[in-house]
């Protein structure tokens, strides 16, 4: 048994890569997020429209372990792409998960790729 | 697909390609550009900096890689030469013909060359391209001494180019004075004599006759016989637009040179636009890069067939650092244009002057110059822009208030050195000066090495104030910005929304912020629209907080609160079932809140859709408890069953609640209404509060409770229902439109200069003139206002929203609840 936490971690890619074939471009909300699930992991996926660009993440804020980010505002800090967990506004990078208003806890994010219209979020194959 | 050609790499051609992208990124149109220079477009209007020791990549704009990723066909090096509108093509230099559906000449502008005998000699120089900074520097190093023709803006930035290489500078001006289009004479004076301490001379009323030299230059002859011996000439006198294409292809060109343009930035062909220096718009050619900007954003949204703001001229008010003075001027800065009268302060110890004109009845600021000190540039060229009423003594724009009453005991001044700030983290506000004393002076950095304000994030606006009332102490400039996206303040930029016409947040980012905008601007923009156009929220719900976006309160555990109004805390028997059957339905936790009604809580994200269609069905709609705007009116039962009521209380608080349902502002506004001065409805601690006298009602203002407790104030005595309703209409659009995001009532009020005086003023005597203004924008607000709810409930496409997964049916499984005295609560997470 992993601790929530743990889990997100455990689906990291570090060897072999699965991608998983996750919703249509049009489920996500332009410069939002939405919730997908997999096996037993909730990951929110951002559709960030204005830089073009696609990032994953662990749903659960690890600041008060809200399943969350999903829900929160997507941004930039200067260059870097950023979500806020609505239940406090603890910020993160979408690039590399990293904490950006301290650092007691940080995120895990996991790789997007899009093709023929759908989202697909890479994982850790032995997951 | 469709071919657009760009003539001109410069700054404005560049802000149309990246314009045209950001707003296709599907890439619809296929964009190929043309420079003659050999480097993809720069900042010309730093082009001094280059001197001081930037390097020419520096300056870039935007790098080749990034045309490449854009997709965008940069070829630099290349000029056109030819126009062939009949079969749609252009001619390079180097023989290329390339087709084109839509053609942009953004060839800008050269300098202008006055006809003086000797301009070819070697040592002159025009200032302009980084290629000419090239050879003026590398002459440079061989000159003891240069001058400049021309002491308008383009003049004394060569100056000061010319200073930064270390050459002994002068400055020759036809005019009489210096900048003579910006600044008055007393203004020019200042300038001048800060400039002359800098070791530059200047030489006004100087007509060039003749540069002398036996084939490179020592020096000139003026008209008036006199001469100046000099190494070096830099010529920066004004520009000529670069409009030689026009003849050949048969596009209509100004008398005074340039392309000539419709308000579409159209030329006499449809397809051709022209923007930038480049276009002459009613014989005006427009030299500064924010007009052409704005051509080039109205040329993009014609392209991609958005809305389009017709071009009719800019204005041209300006501000910037000259050789380290700066320099302002806005709007009518000679107060030519109408009668007026001006205000004038002059400290020439300090090296400031500041003139404001204002108009003849004293009610309007038509414009003004600044020297020395242009700190106050945005907030007077906001109220020129937008025409807003002066404040009673209109001195104080320039002179800042001075003494008169200061409400004690408020503001972040006020607050002991050991008031608790930060109650997450228990931080004091001594703890937070003393790291600001040590040199942190921005909001993030200082809530990153003191953790103030990472809990709750409820002390975020008290912590600014405090760094902003520190930093003041300390003599630093502050201005009171939004956050990185928006160099404005929230005021500003809802002045922007308004007078723009901008109704959507990537509109607003696009044009007047930088990035991809946060948690901080999306929300207050959001309500900044919400209070301007009062359109349905959620139709741009990822700028929304998630309370907004979801239209309820998230609670612990990822579920949601749901409260239907309840108005003036009155509801029948029959209502009160309904929520019973509602509640035990879905199985809701309810408890009944401090504003006179009832929240239910634990609903999941997907089952709000239902809640509140059978809400909606049993005649209730939305509590907008989820928002920054009006919660609940409070009341007592008054004349109606009470004793000692002498007014009908509940009726008055019921037709308050109705009337500002809805209303957007920035932070929640509580209200209530006592029947009599008992004041069992506690109006004393509301945004407003009402309490019944014999003869009608006392109003009071700007109450709260919360972390900060602090009593209401009497704004007016023994009103009728009419007149109170009239006061409140004035007092919350000022509110609205004037405070600091997230500041309360009563914060507002304590910022304000001159405290509950001035609001009187503004509220009851109308001394802005504001106020039928207000009333009206209020009665829009009240006219517009629909159910967010209903139009949900009833809407297939928005009610899809409410889903936690994307690709699954599945509940969020990590919600759970623990039983608890007959009811439920969230478990607490392991």
């Amino acid at each position: 048994m992993f601790t929530e936490l743990e889990k997100y971690k455990k689906a990291e890619q570090s060897e072999e890569i699965t991608w998983f074939k996750a919703a249509s471009v049009s489920a996500f909300p332009e410069n939002g997020g939405a919730c997908v699930k997999y096996k037993d992991l909730q990951i929110a996926v951002f559709n960030f429209t204005r830089r073009n660009e696609w990032y994953a993440c662990q749903n659960l804020c690890p600041h008060k372990m809200q399943m969350a980010l999903s829900r929160g505002m997507i941004g930039s800090c200067g260059e870097e792409p950023k979500v806020a967990c609505p239940y406090h506004k603890m910020t993160f990078s979408l690039k590399n998960g990293n904490n950006l208003d301290g650092d007691e806890c940080s995120i895990i994010t996991y790789p997007v790729k899009v093709e023929d219209g759908f989202v697909f979020i890479g994982f850790d194959q032995n997951y | 697909m469709k071919k657009v050609v760009v003539i001109g790499n410069g700054m404005v051609g560049y802000k149309f390609c990246e314009k045209l992208r950001t707003k296709d990124p599907g890439k619809q149109f296929e964009i190929t550009v043309f420079g003659e220079e050999p480097w993809p477009a720069y900042d010309r209007v730093h082009l001094s900096a280059y001197f001081s020791g930037k390097k020419a990549n520096d300056l870039l704009l935007a790098s080749r890689s990034w045309y490449r990723e854009n997709q965008i066909d940069l070829r630099t090096k290349e000029l056109i030469v030819l126009i062939d509108r009949e079969n749609k093509y252009v001619l390079s230099h180097l023989g290329h013909k390339i087709h084109y559906d839509y053609l942009i000449l953004a060839t800008g502008a050269s300098a202008f060359v006055p006809p003086i005998q000797g301009v070819e000699k070697r040592g002159v120089f025009m200032y302009r391209t980084l290629e000419d900074l090239e050879s003026m520097m590398q002459y440079g190093q061989k000159a003891k001494s240069a001058a400049v023709i021309g002491g308008g803006l383009l003049g004394l930035e060569a100056a000061k180019a010319v200073l930064d290489m270390g050459l002994k500078t002068h400055v020759i001006e036809f005019a009489p004075r210096l900048m003579p289009r910006q600044l008055d004479e007393a203004g020019s004076g200042l300038l001048q004599s800060k400039l002359e301490e800098l070791g530059i001379s200047i030489h006004l009323n100087k007509n060039t006759r003749e540069i002398k030299g036996n084939g490179k230059l020592t020096g000139l002859e003026f008209a008036d016989g006199s001469f100046l011996e000099v190494d070096m000439l830099v010529v920066s006198a004004g520009i000529k637009p670069r409009d030689e294409l026009a003849e050949k292809a048969g596009l209509e060109k100004a008398a005074r040179g340039g392309f000539v343009v419709n308000e579409f930035l159209q030329t006499n062909d449809p397809d051709i636009f022209a923007i930038g220096e480049a276009a002459s718009y009613n014989n005006m050619v427009f030299g500064l890069v924010a007009p052409g900007y704005e051509m080039a954003t109205q040329v993009v949204n014609q392209l991609m067939q958005n809305e389009v703001r017709p071009f009719t001229g800019y204005d041209m008010s300006t501000k910037l650092k000259l050789i380290g003075v700066e320099v302002g001027s806005f709007g009518d800065a000679f107060g030519e244009s109408e009668p007026s009268k001006p205000i004038v302060y002059e400290n020439k110890s300090k090296g400031i002057y500041k003139r404001i004109n204002i108009s003849e009845d004293g009610k309007r600021l038509l414009g003004g110059i600044l020297v020395g000190d242009t700190s106050v540039y945005g907030m007077l060229l906001q109220m020129v822009q937008n025409n807003m009423p002066l404040p009673p003594e209109p001195e104080d724009l320039i002179l800042g208030a001075r003494g008169g009453e200061k409400e004690m005991g408020s503001g972040v001044d006020a607050l002991p050195a050991t008031a608790q700030v930060c109650s997450c983290e228990n931080i004091s506000k001594s703890d937070l000066c003393e790291v600001i004393s040590e040199g942190v002076h921005d909001v993030d950095a200082l809530k990153k090495c003191t953790k103030a304000g990472t809990g709750c994030g409820g002390c975020m606006p008290l912590i600014k104030d405090l760094l902003h009332a520190e930093l003041k102490a300390m003599g630093k400039n502050v201005k009171n910005v939004v956050c990185e996206h928006f160099d404005y303040s929230r005021q500003e930029l809802l002045d922007l929304i308004k007078v723009r016409g901008i109704k959507t947040y990537d509109a607003l980012l696009d044009e007047f912020g930088e990035g991809d905008g946060c948690e901080v601007c999306k929300p207050l923009v959001a309500s900044l629209l919400a209070s301007t156009w009062n359109e349905l929220v959620v139709l741009q719900d990822t700028i929304q907080d998630t309370n907004d976006r979801f239209l309820a309160n998230i609670q612990k555990g990822g579920t949601y609160s749901v409260v239907p109004r309840i108005p003036g805390g009155e509801i029948t028997p029959d209502k009160l079932i309904v929520i019973g059957e509602v509640a035990k339905k879905y199985g809701l936790y309810t408890k009944i809140t401090g504003g006179q009604r009832i929240d239910m809580f634990g609903a999941r994200v997907d089952e709000l859709p239902d809640i509140w269609e059978e809400l909606i069905d049993a005649g209730f709609e939305s509590g907008h408890a989820y928002g920054k705007s009006l919660r609940t009116v409070k009341s007592c039962v008054g004349t109606t069953w009470c004793r000692y009521g002498v007014q009908d209380a509940v009726s008055f608080a019921i037709r308050v609640e109705e009337r500002y349902r809805g209303l957007r502002s920035p932070h929640k506004l509580k209200g209530a209404v006592s029947g009599c001065t008992r004041e069992c409805a506690e109006a004393q601690s509301k945004d407003f509060g009402i309490i019944a006298t014999e003869k009608g009602w006392n109003l009071y203002v700007c109450g709260n409770g919360g972390s900060k407790p602090q009593h209401a104030v009497l704004l007016a005595n023994d009103l009728d229902d009419e007149t109170c309703l009239k006061y409140i209409d004035r007092f919350l659009m000022f509110y609205i439109k004037t405070a600091e995001p997230l500041n309360r009532t009563a914060t507002w009020l304590n910022k304000m200069e001159g405290g509950i005086a001035y609001l009187k003023d503004v509220v009851v005597n109308d001394c802005l003139g504001l106020g039928e203004e207000l009333e009206k924008e209020m009665a829009f607000m009240i006219e517009t206002y629909s159910c967010e709810w209903k139009e949900v409930v009833n809407n297939p496409s928005l009610r899809a929203k409410f889903k936690h997964f994307v690709n699954s049916e599945e509940k969020d499984p990590t919600v759970g609840f623990q039983p608890m005295r007959g009811q439920k609560r969230p478990v607490d997470w392991s």
